[in-house]
């Protein structure tokens, strides 16, 4: 290859063969003629790769790749690359073409590598921090207003403020715990929005509002949180924060006594007023009054339900354990109540429920509820005590679904599994890229299965004796240094030996040895379109004859059918899982196999060996029968289906599981080496060998 | 090898062990001891189950045979089996007859990793017969009055073939075992690690946080074991933020992001 730079007309030629044609090449073409020949392969070469993706990515990239490299080097603009496709495997186009749009944006992110931290590393960092600090479960979300709704704790989406990663680090800490503190030492029990409306500025009342309560909330945590305010304090400094007012100062002491309530910050806004106000410090956000007051509602208005709902099941429960005891004349209309233990309530413990006055103690999910609504409103109140039937709310646990997500494909992907999936020109994967489910598969009756033993009755016959002879037993092992019995043969040559002056031995002991087959094995039966017919019919004999094989055996075993159309629709039939017993309904199934769509292998085998790591045995084995290459409708296909798949046998690898093929496809010498290795595969040439070969397949790759 | 035969005395507890009674359940063990009930003993592991044992063993001034339970271990390696010493085939008792004939108490600890045999022979033992069969010397021996059997079991762990059989728990008064509250504990970290209270309580505090993960990402929170563990290091001079972290988040989870959590959260107290 030479070095001279290729001319415009070579990279339009270039160019055009990638794009659409409504496309030109005419302009991106220019932009990379200055540029030096490896710089200008380079580029082409990524153009190749992102037209794989979308062609408009590509047009994109191709354009602002000169202005790219020289803010980045090849290293960075790599990184640009593969940051963009992400988006657009989440987001879709135009976000992922903003991103091509900002070259230079993200050489400055990219500057900032080693200090920044961005929101996505340390959500779930901070969801279990959150969590484990105590009080109700709260989300964190990414948002580039700071508050909190008493929901979710909303964070900025990146955080670069200070020079050292650790302390941006440490900032989102201070801000998640801020955020935390308001809902745990009860900001919010007060109408915020009505407290500040009675002053001429709401808004600097809210200010205020907002100055004092960190005031309050700091000493809090101080006193509870000791080594998470010397991180705040520190913060702090680093920020520069000015004094607060000399009168400011002098008032706000009050706040930072132990059982200062939300009453104190209120008591003291109109004191204060007037006065100046200290800078608001780096971690306290803003708060959003309403927000609260609306998220707050409804789930008052929800615990409210189940409490009230729970309780009658308790009073019912109750009274049929007491209705036999007691006089069951006494139509006792009993009242729940609640007591806190000691003068002042504990902020951890919310008062105790009683019945009649007398304390008992609930079940976990209405101590819950109750913690929650202590929490919130700081008191029980008795209208929530009220034991109350299946009143006027329904409490909908599934919020009515916006019709517009339904087009976004949020709705396809509920309750389904998501997988990565491997690009091997990006070398990289695509997030959440596949959306699979298991489904079950239509059990149809029929005399297939006992047509099937008969047909092969003289091969069933066989595969029991061979089987048979697997199976683990209980074998005695002889001359063993401690064992359960003593081995009267070896006793007696040892004593003799003995007696003759020789050395006494100490195998004289017999073991009682179980020989267990510590096995899983899972089952993929490709039940792609291009099964249909006699593939189909061996798939489904050779699965009856390696039932009746496996029951002999005792391995656990899962039968699983795959096939799908498009990374969407991803699908896994279960025939039979690994817990449930070879029964009529499972027989029935292994005949309701049907052939179905496309052979999207990756994912598959991402999901059993997700389901083969949940299950405990020695040797875990997944077995895949197919007919042809891994092959899809949306492209994926080709090296890319092979390159897919083949990684995810070595994810599997990883995880402990030995992967193994068996196929009908006569050209599967070409590919099947590459995915599976060398030896992990057989080749049957003849479908109607099918039935014959897979369980003597099986007896050699497990004995 | 020379067989070690031990003298059942050797198992009496001679000083008190320190527990802090939580509910009856001391009561209770004495009512089910007298009435010659089998025990069973539920809760997470590290709340202080077999520290109990042996508080009640010292109680009854019996002695406590310990059998911690694996998954090899077998009814021969419970009952006994012959040894051959000096070209003579001796038998042994296995410390369930060792118990049964010295009228001890014998704790099988963790029932459920043994072998799923080893139920056969503790099932005569649980019920009103009270006997234990010994195949192999012909022998059926009769527990007396002042043997008693105990096993524990952590219903935490949610594997089915983790679970104890009907047949065997239905045979059991079952005394169930949690962590103690709040100042208890504190309590019984200061005891037994010898931190000052301060610190004891931050401790609870700490293990309190990591309860609140329980399910969500944490099989189980930090036991009052690790806290004691905790409270020795940090009493030997350890940062109280790295003893935190070596005795009780390192041993919780191996997964980064809720090893940086909890670890934040420690950090959060010191």
């Amino acid at each position: 290859m030479s070095d001279k730079p290729l001319s415009l007309d070579e990279i339009e030629d270039e160019l055009a063969m990638l794009f659409y044609s409504s496309q030109r090449p005419e302009e991106p073409a220019a932009l990379l003629v200055p540029l030096m020949r490896t710089q200008q392969d380079f580029v082409l070469r990524w153009t190749v790769v992102i037209t794989k993706t979308n062609p408009e990515l590509a047009y994109q990239f191709a354009s602002h790749a000169a202005a790219a490299l020289k803010v980045m080097d090849e290293g960075g603009i790599t990184e640009w690359i593969l940051s963009a496709l992400d988006v657009y495997d989440r987001k879709g186009l135009f976000p992922s073409s903003a991103v091509l749009q900002n070259a230079s944006d993200f050489a400055a992110r990219l500057q900032f590598k080693d200090v920044v931290v961005e929101f996505d590393d340390i959500a779930g960092v901070m969801a279990h921090f959150v969590q484990g600090l105590s009080g109700r479960p709260l989300k964190v979300a990414p948002s580039d207003e700071v508050y909190t709704d008493s929901d979710s704790l909303f964070l900025p989406p990146r955080l670069q403020q200070f020079s050292r990663q650790e302390d941006n680090f440490r900032l989102y800490k201070a801000m998640a715990a801020h955020q935390w503190a308001q809902t745990w030492y009860g900001s919010f029990r007060v109408d915020i929005e009505a407290v500040c409306a009675q002053y001429p500025d709401p808004e600097r009342a809210l200010e205020l509002f907002h100055g004092l309560e960190l005031v309050r909330l700091d000493a809090a945590i101080e006193r509870d949180l000791s080594g998470l305010y010397r991180e705040m304090q520190v913060l702090n400094q680093l920020a520069d924060m000015p004094e607060p007012p000399g009168r400011w100062q002098a008032k706000v002491s009050a706040l930072r006594e132990t059982g200062a309530s939300i009453t104190d910050t209120v008591r003291l806004m109109s004191h204060l007023y007037n006065s100046d106000l200290p800078a608001p410090c780096c971690y306290q956000g803003s708060l959003s009054p309403r927000r609260v007051a609306q998220a707050m509602q409804a789930r008052l208005e929800k615990e409210k339900a189940l409490l009230q709902q729970a309780l009658l099941r308790m009073q019912e429960g109750l009274e049929g354990a007491q209705a036999q005891q007691d006089n069951p004349l006494t139509p006792a209309k009993r009242r729940f109540g609640t007591q806190s233990e000691g003068a002042e309530a504990d902020i951890d413990r919310p008062p105790e429920l009683t019945l009649d006055g007398e304390p008992i103690v609930p079940p976990n999910d209405v101590q819950a509820l109750l913690r929650s609504i202590y929490q919130d409103l700081g008191d029980i109140p008795d209208e929530y005590l009220y034991a109350a039937g299946d009143g006027d709310y329904r409490p909908d646990t599934s919020p009515q679904r916006p019709p517009e997500d339904v087009w976004r494909g949020t709705y396809h992907e509920e309750g389904a599994h998501l997988y990565n999936e491997w690009d091997h020109r990006r070398q990289d994967y695509r997030k959440n890229w596949c959306v699979l489910r298991e489904l079950d598969i239509k059990p149809q009756d029929g005399p297939f299965v006992a047509d099937t033993l008969v047909k092969y009755a003289g091969l069933v016959a066989s595969l029991r004796k061979t089987f048979e002879a697997l199976r683990g037993e209980n074998r005695t092992l002889r001359r063993q240094k401690n064992g359960d019995e003593v081995d009267l043969d070896a006793l007696v040559e040892a004593l003799t030996d003995a007696q003759s002056g020789h050395e006494l031995s100490e195998r004289v002991f017999t073991q009682s040895h179980r020989v267990e087959r510590d096995i899983a094995v899972l089952f993929m039966v490709d039940m792609s379109g291009s099964t249909k017919g006699w593939i189909n019919e061996a798939e489904r004999e050779s699965l009856v004859l390696l039932c009746e094989a496996l029951e002999i055996l005792g391995d656990r075993y899962g039968i699983y059918g795959f096939s799908g159309m498009t990374r969407k629709r991803c699908e896994l039939f279960r025939v039979k899982r690994f817990e449930e017993p070879y029964t009529d309904e499972v027989r029935a199934r292994i005949n309701g196999i049907e052939p179905q769509d496309y052979t999207r292998m990756g994912v598959s085998i991402r999901h059993l060996t997700g389901l083969l790591q949940a299950v405990e045995a020695r040797t875990k084995l997944l077995i895949t029968l197919s007919d042809g290459k891994p092959d899809d409708y949306d492209g994926y296909r080709g090296q890319y289906g092979i390159e897919d798949t083949r990684k995810a046998l070595i994810e599997a690898k990883q995880a402990g599981v030995h992967s193994f093929c068996i196929t009908i496809d006569s050209e599967a010498r070409d590919y099947l080496p590459h995915m599976y290795g060398a030896v992990n595969y057989t080749v049957i040439d003849d479908v109607r060998r099918l039935p014959h070969r897979v369980a003597d397949i099986y007896r050699r790759l497990t004995s | 090898m020379a067989a070690q035969i031990l003298k059942s005395e050797q198992y009496l507890v001679s000083e008190e062990p320190y527990y802090e009674s939580v509910g009856r359940e001391i009561e209770l063990f004495q009512a089910a001891y007298n009435n010659q009930l089998p025990v069973l003993l539920k809760g997470p592991t590290g709340c202080g189950k077999t520290r109990f044992m042996e508080h009640m063993a010292w109680r009854l001034k019996r002695p406590l045979i310990t059998v911690s339970c694996h998954d090899d271990l077998t009814a021969s390696d419970l009952v006994g089996r012959y040894l051959i010493i000096g070209g003579e085939t001796r038998w042994v008792d296995g410390p369930l007859a060792e118990a049964v004939r010295c009228g001890g108490i014998c704790y099988l600890d963790e029932i459920v990793e043994a072998r799923k045999d080893t139920t056969v022979v503790i099932h005569p033992l649980a019920d009103d017969r009270r006997q234990l069969p010994v195949e192999k010397t012909g022998e059926l021996l009769t527990a007396t009055a002042d043997f008693s059997l105990v096993i524990s079991y952590n219903p935490g762990y949610q594997s089915v073939l983790k679970e104890l059989k009907q047949s065997t728990r239905q045979r059991f008064i079952a005394l169930d075992f949690n962590y103690p509250d709040k100042s208890l504990e504190q309590k019984i970290v200061v005891q037994e690690s010898g931190v000052d209270p301060q610190v004891a309580a931050k401790l609870v505090k700490f293990a309190h946080m990591t309860r609140n993960l329980k399910g969500s990402g944490l099989d189980e929170g930090a036991s009052t074991r690790l806290l004691v563990h905790a409270g020795k290091l940090i009493v030997s001079g350890i940062a109280p933020r790295d003893a935190c972290r070596s005795a009780v988040t390192e041993a919780l989870t191996d997964d980064v992001e809720m090893l940086t959590a909890v670890h934040e959260l420690s950090s959060s107290l010191f």
